[in-house]
Protein backbone atom coordinates (compact mmCIF):
# COMPACT_ATOMS: atom_id res chain seq x y z
CA UNK A 1 0.00 0.00 0.00
CA UNK A 2 1.47 3.43 -0.90
CA UNK A 3 1.46 6.20 1.38
CA UNK A 4 -1.17 7.82 -0.40
CA UNK A 5 -3.36 5.26 0.35
CA UNK A 6 -3.29 4.99 3.68
CA UNK A 7 -3.77 8.65 4.44
CA UNK A 8 -7.04 8.66 4.49
CA UNK A 9 -9.65 9.81 7.25
CA UNK A 10 -10.92 6.62 7.68
CA UNK A 11 -7.32 5.08 8.38
CA UNK A 12 -6.80 7.97 11.24
CA UNK A 13 -5.27 6.66 14.50
CA UNK A 14 -3.95 9.51 16.16
CA UNK A 15 -4.58 13.32 16.13
CA UNK A 16 -3.84 16.54 17.92
CA UNK A 17 -7.19 17.11 20.28
CA UNK A 18 -9.46 19.88 18.75
CA UNK A 19 -9.40 21.38 22.15
CA UNK A 20 -5.97 22.97 21.34
CA UNK A 21 -6.12 26.52 20.19
CA UNK A 22 -4.41 27.56 16.80
CA UNK A 23 -1.89 28.94 18.86
CA UNK A 24 1.55 27.58 18.77
CA UNK A 25 2.82 26.31 22.30
CA UNK A 26 5.22 29.01 23.54
CA UNK A 27 7.71 25.64 25.41
CA UNK A 28 10.84 25.39 24.48
CA UNK A 29 11.73 22.02 22.29
CA UNK A 30 10.65 18.78 23.95
CA UNK A 31 9.56 20.34 27.08
CA UNK A 32 6.85 18.22 28.72
CA UNK A 33 4.29 20.72 29.47
CA UNK A 34 3.03 20.37 25.50
CA UNK A 35 2.54 16.78 26.05
CA UNK A 36 1.03 17.46 29.68
CA UNK A 37 -1.62 20.01 28.11
CA UNK A 38 -2.54 17.86 25.75
CA UNK A 39 -2.84 14.90 28.20
CA UNK A 40 -4.97 17.22 30.16
CA UNK A 41 -7.22 18.23 26.74
CA UNK A 42 -7.33 14.64 25.63
CA UNK A 43 -9.03 14.06 28.93
CA UNK A 44 -11.16 16.34 28.59
CA UNK A 45 -12.43 15.78 25.34
CA UNK A 46 -13.39 11.87 25.97
CA UNK A 47 -15.02 12.68 28.66
CA UNK A 48 -17.11 15.13 27.24
CA UNK A 49 -16.30 17.76 29.83
CA UNK A 50 -15.12 20.79 27.73
CA UNK A 51 -18.02 23.41 28.56
CA UNK A 52 -18.07 21.85 31.90
CA UNK A 53 -14.54 22.88 32.73
CA UNK A 54 -12.73 25.70 34.56
CA UNK A 55 -8.77 25.81 35.13
CA UNK A 56 -6.74 27.41 36.71
CA UNK A 57 -3.20 28.58 35.23
CA UNK A 58 -0.46 29.98 37.36
CA UNK A 59 2.74 31.68 37.33
CA UNK A 60 5.65 30.18 35.45
CA UNK A 61 6.63 28.73 31.78
CA UNK A 62 2.75 27.53 31.93
CA UNK A 63 1.32 30.94 32.45
CA UNK A 64 0.10 30.79 29.20
CA UNK A 65 -1.97 27.77 29.29
CA UNK A 66 -4.98 29.40 28.83
CA UNK A 67 -3.86 30.99 25.05
CA UNK A 68 -3.57 27.26 24.10
CA UNK A 69 -6.26 25.24 26.19
CA UNK A 70 -9.47 25.82 24.44
CA UNK A 71 -11.49 25.61 27.67
CA UNK A 72 -12.67 28.25 30.69
CA UNK A 73 -9.08 29.11 32.67
CA UNK A 74 -8.63 31.94 35.07
CA UNK A 75 -5.22 33.12 36.06
CA UNK A 76 -3.89 33.12 39.52
CA UNK A 77 -1.30 35.27 41.05
CA UNK A 78 1.91 33.44 41.74
CA UNK A 79 1.24 30.12 43.78
CA UNK A 80 -2.77 31.05 44.71
CA UNK A 81 -3.77 29.01 42.11
CA UNK A 82 -5.48 26.21 45.07
CA UNK A 83 -6.71 29.18 46.81
CA UNK A 84 -8.43 30.24 43.69
CA UNK A 85 -9.73 26.80 42.36
CA UNK A 86 -11.16 26.56 45.74
CA UNK A 87 -12.82 29.66 45.32
CA UNK A 88 -13.92 28.14 41.38
CA UNK A 89 -15.01 25.06 42.78
CA UNK A 90 -17.25 26.24 45.96
CA UNK A 91 -18.96 28.35 44.05
CA UNK A 92 -19.62 26.04 40.58
CA UNK A 93 -20.01 22.79 42.26
CA UNK A 94 -20.91 21.16 39.08
CA UNK A 95 -18.25 21.92 37.08
CA UNK A 96 -14.79 19.69 37.00
CA UNK A 97 -12.31 22.48 38.21
CA UNK A 98 -8.30 21.76 37.85
CA UNK A 99 -4.44 23.63 38.59
CA UNK A 100 -1.72 23.60 36.67
CA UNK A 101 0.85 24.74 38.48
CA UNK A 102 5.05 24.09 38.46
CA UNK A 103 7.43 23.33 41.20
CA UNK A 104 8.11 26.88 42.01
CA UNK A 105 4.57 27.86 41.70
CA UNK A 106 3.49 24.86 43.84
CA UNK A 107 6.22 24.02 46.35
CA UNK A 108 7.93 27.67 46.59
CA UNK A 109 5.62 30.88 46.92
CA UNK A 110 2.26 28.78 46.89
CA UNK A 111 3.41 25.76 49.48
CA UNK A 112 0.96 27.36 52.18
CA UNK A 113 -2.15 27.14 49.65
CA UNK A 114 -1.32 23.81 48.77
CA UNK A 115 -1.09 22.66 51.99
CA UNK A 116 -4.24 23.81 53.24
CA UNK A 117 -6.54 23.27 50.11
CA UNK A 118 -5.10 19.75 50.28
CA UNK A 119 -5.58 19.30 53.92
CA UNK A 120 -9.10 21.39 54.01
CA UNK A 121 -10.00 18.31 50.97
CA UNK A 122 -11.18 20.47 48.11
CA UNK A 123 -12.73 18.63 45.56
CA UNK A 124 -10.47 19.40 42.74
CA UNK A 125 -7.51 18.07 40.54
CA UNK A 126 -4.21 19.48 41.05
CA UNK A 127 -1.42 18.67 38.11
CA UNK A 128 2.03 19.29 39.62
CA UNK A 129 5.00 18.99 36.93
CA UNK A 130 8.07 19.52 38.84
CA UNK A 131 11.30 19.86 36.94
CA UNK A 132 13.44 20.61 39.86
CA UNK A 133 14.15 24.03 38.72
CA UNK A 134 12.82 27.59 37.88
CA UNK A 135 12.36 27.38 34.16
CA UNK A 136 10.96 30.79 33.24
CA UNK A 137 12.84 32.94 34.96
CA UNK A 138 15.96 31.01 33.76
CA UNK A 139 17.08 28.57 35.65
CA UNK A 140 17.26 29.38 39.56
CA UNK A 141 17.55 26.72 42.34
CA UNK A 142 13.90 25.47 43.04
CA UNK A 143 12.81 23.74 46.37
CA UNK A 144 12.64 20.36 44.36
CA UNK A 145 16.71 21.08 43.17
CA UNK A 146 17.85 18.07 43.38
CA UNK A 147 21.13 17.91 46.06
CA UNK A 148 24.46 19.08 43.59
CA UNK A 149 22.63 19.65 40.96
CA UNK A 150 23.37 23.15 39.64
CA UNK A 151 21.32 25.56 38.58
CA UNK A 152 21.67 29.20 38.03
CA UNK A 153 22.09 30.43 41.39
CA UNK A 154 23.83 27.53 42.79
CA UNK A 155 26.63 27.55 39.65
CA UNK A 156 28.32 24.60 42.28
CA UNK A 157 25.37 22.48 42.93
CA UNK A 158 23.03 22.58 45.74
CA UNK A 159 24.50 22.27 48.67
CA UNK A 160 22.90 20.83 51.14
CA UNK A 161 23.90 21.86 54.06
CA UNK A 162 23.33 25.64 53.19
CA UNK A 163 20.42 25.32 51.17
CA UNK A 164 18.51 22.10 52.45
CA UNK A 165 17.11 18.88 51.09
CA UNK A 166 14.78 18.86 48.41
CA UNK A 167 11.04 18.78 49.24
CA UNK A 168 8.92 16.12 47.91
CA UNK A 169 5.51 18.00 48.11
CA UNK A 170 4.19 14.80 46.48
CA UNK A 171 4.88 12.97 49.17
CA UNK A 172 3.87 15.69 51.98
CA UNK A 173 0.49 15.67 50.66
CA UNK A 174 -0.25 12.50 50.61
CA UNK A 175 -0.06 12.60 54.45
CA UNK A 176 -2.84 14.88 54.72
CA UNK A 177 -6.46 13.48 55.10
CA UNK A 178 -7.77 16.07 53.00
CA UNK A 179 -6.05 14.08 49.67
CA UNK A 180 -7.49 11.34 47.51
CA UNK A 181 -5.08 10.33 45.10
CA UNK A 182 -2.13 10.97 45.06
CA UNK A 183 0.64 10.05 42.13
CA UNK A 184 3.74 10.59 40.27
CA UNK A 185 4.02 10.21 36.56
CA UNK A 186 6.24 11.60 33.74
CA UNK A 187 5.86 12.04 30.21
CA UNK A 188 9.18 11.29 28.89
CA UNK A 189 8.22 8.19 26.54
CA UNK A 190 5.48 6.35 25.32
CA UNK A 191 4.18 3.90 28.05
CA UNK A 192 4.80 6.96 30.25
CA UNK A 193 2.51 9.48 28.73
CA UNK A 194 -0.33 6.33 28.49
CA UNK A 195 0.16 6.04 32.46
CA UNK A 196 0.13 9.24 32.79
CA UNK A 197 -2.80 9.62 30.99
CA UNK A 198 -4.73 7.43 32.99
CA UNK A 199 -3.84 8.84 35.95
CA UNK A 200 -4.89 12.47 34.69
CA UNK A 201 -8.31 10.79 33.76
CA UNK A 202 -9.07 9.12 37.37
CA UNK A 203 -8.01 12.44 38.88
CA UNK A 204 -10.76 14.31 36.53
CA UNK A 205 -13.20 11.07 37.17
CA UNK A 206 -12.33 11.46 41.36
CA UNK A 207 -13.97 14.74 40.97
CA UNK A 208 -17.95 13.55 40.88
CA UNK A 209 -17.06 11.45 44.15
CA UNK A 210 -16.41 14.90 46.29
CA UNK A 211 -13.70 12.73 48.19
CA UNK A 212 -11.28 15.51 48.46
CA UNK A 213 -8.25 16.75 45.92
CA UNK A 214 -6.73 14.26 43.58
CA UNK A 215 -3.18 15.32 43.04
CA UNK A 216 -0.62 13.90 40.22
CA UNK A 217 2.77 15.28 40.09
CA UNK A 218 4.81 15.02 36.45
CA UNK A 219 8.53 15.10 36.83
CA UNK A 220 9.26 16.72 33.88
CA UNK A 221 12.54 17.72 32.22
CA UNK A 222 13.30 21.50 31.48
CA UNK A 223 16.19 21.32 28.97
CA UNK A 224 16.68 24.83 28.87
CA UNK A 225 17.57 25.22 32.54
CA UNK A 226 19.47 22.20 32.75
CA UNK A 227 21.46 23.24 29.53
CA UNK A 228 20.77 19.83 27.67
CA UNK A 229 19.08 18.66 24.76
CA UNK A 230 15.80 16.71 25.02
CA UNK A 231 16.80 13.81 24.55
CA UNK A 232 20.03 14.22 27.05
CA UNK A 233 17.76 15.70 29.36
CA UNK A 234 15.31 12.99 29.74
CA UNK A 235 18.18 10.51 29.65
CA UNK A 236 19.28 12.74 33.16
CA UNK A 237 16.06 12.46 34.30
CA UNK A 238 15.67 8.88 34.36
CA UNK A 239 18.81 8.81 35.80
CA UNK A 240 18.90 11.33 38.70
CA UNK A 241 15.06 12.49 38.98
CA UNK A 242 13.71 9.15 39.28
CA UNK A 243 15.68 8.25 41.94
CA UNK A 244 14.66 10.58 44.46
CA UNK A 245 11.29 11.51 42.84
CA UNK A 246 10.17 7.50 42.67
CA UNK A 247 7.15 7.12 39.93
CA UNK A 248 3.74 5.31 40.65
CA UNK A 249 0.62 6.11 42.71
CA UNK A 250 1.22 7.02 46.41
CA UNK A 251 -1.89 7.35 47.86
CA UNK A 252 -4.40 5.39 46.06
CA UNK A 253 -8.33 5.73 46.97
CA UNK A 254 -9.36 2.46 49.43
CA UNK A 255 -12.32 0.70 48.33
CA UNK B 1 -0.96 -12.51 12.27
CA UNK B 2 -2.83 -9.47 10.76
CA UNK B 3 -0.76 -7.26 9.49
CA UNK B 4 -0.32 -3.53 9.47
CA UNK B 5 0.77 -0.63 7.95
CA UNK B 6 0.84 2.77 8.97
CA UNK B 7 1.45 6.47 8.09
CA UNK B 8 2.68 9.50 9.40
CA UNK B 9 2.04 13.30 9.16
CA UNK B 10 4.05 15.67 10.57
CA UNK B 11 3.07 19.68 10.59
CA UNK B 12 6.96 20.71 9.75
CA UNK B 13 6.12 24.14 10.42
CA UNK B 14 5.09 23.65 14.10
CA UNK B 15 7.39 21.09 14.81
CA UNK B 16 10.60 22.11 17.14
CA UNK B 17 13.15 19.72 16.51
CA UNK B 18 13.40 18.02 19.66
CA UNK B 19 14.29 14.49 18.54
CA UNK B 20 11.95 12.91 21.13
CA UNK B 21 9.88 10.82 18.49
CA UNK B 22 12.84 9.17 17.19
CA UNK B 23 13.97 7.50 19.93
CA UNK B 24 11.00 6.18 20.67
CA UNK B 25 10.04 4.99 16.88
CA UNK B 26 10.80 1.11 17.12
CA UNK B 27 10.78 0.78 13.14
CA UNK B 28 13.25 3.82 13.04
CA UNK B 29 11.09 5.56 10.68
CA UNK B 30 11.60 9.28 11.79
CA UNK B 31 14.67 11.09 11.38
CA UNK B 32 15.68 14.74 11.31
CA UNK B 33 15.68 16.41 8.15
CA UNK B 34 18.93 18.59 6.64
CA UNK B 35 16.41 21.64 5.91
CA UNK B 36 15.14 23.95 8.45
CA UNK B 37 11.60 24.85 8.40
CA UNK B 38 10.23 28.84 9.18
CA UNK B 39 11.38 28.87 12.75
CA UNK B 40 15.15 27.73 12.31
CA UNK B 41 14.45 24.01 13.25
CA UNK B 42 15.57 20.46 11.75
CA UNK B 43 12.13 18.99 11.75
CA UNK B 44 11.35 15.35 11.77
CA UNK B 45 10.64 13.47 8.91
CA UNK B 46 9.44 9.90 8.25
CA UNK B 47 12.50 8.27 6.16
CA UNK B 48 11.25 4.97 5.18
CA UNK B 49 7.82 2.86 4.59
CA UNK B 50 8.14 0.73 8.01
CA UNK B 51 5.54 2.47 9.97
CA UNK B 52 3.22 0.26 12.18
CA UNK B 53 1.27 2.95 12.97
CA UNK B 54 1.68 2.76 17.22
CA UNK B 55 1.67 6.14 17.99
CA UNK B 56 4.30 6.16 20.00
CA UNK B 57 5.83 8.95 18.11
CA UNK B 58 2.73 11.27 18.45
CA UNK B 59 1.98 10.42 21.90
CA UNK B 60 5.47 11.51 23.16
CA UNK B 61 5.24 15.15 21.29
CA UNK B 62 5.34 18.08 23.11
CA UNK B 63 4.30 19.81 20.27
CA UNK B 64 1.52 16.85 19.24
CA UNK B 65 2.51 17.73 15.40
CA UNK B 66 2.55 14.01 14.49
CA UNK B 67 -0.86 12.60 12.83
CA UNK B 68 -0.79 8.97 13.03
CA UNK B 69 -3.10 6.54 10.23
CA UNK B 70 -2.97 2.58 9.91
CA UNK B 71 -4.76 0.14 8.17
CA UNK B 72 -4.80 -3.46 8.54
CA UNK B 73 -3.69 -5.58 5.16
Amino acid sequence: MTREEIIKEENLVYKKTALFTDKALSYCPGCGHGTVHRLILETIEEMGIQASTIGVAPVGCAVLAYEFMDIDMMQAAHGRAPALATAVKRLNPDQYVFTYQGDGDLAAIGTAETIHACNRGENFTIIFINNGIYGMTGGQMAPTTLPNMKASTCPYGRDTAMMGNPLKMTELVAQLPGTYYVTRQSVHTAGAVRKCKKAIRKAFENQKLDKGVSFVEVVSNCNSGWKMTPVQSNKWMEENMFPYYPLGDIKVPQV
Amino acid sequence: MAKVQGAIVINIERCKGCEVCVGVCPESVIAMSKAVNGKGYHYAEPINENCTGCTNCAVVCPDGVITVYRVKI
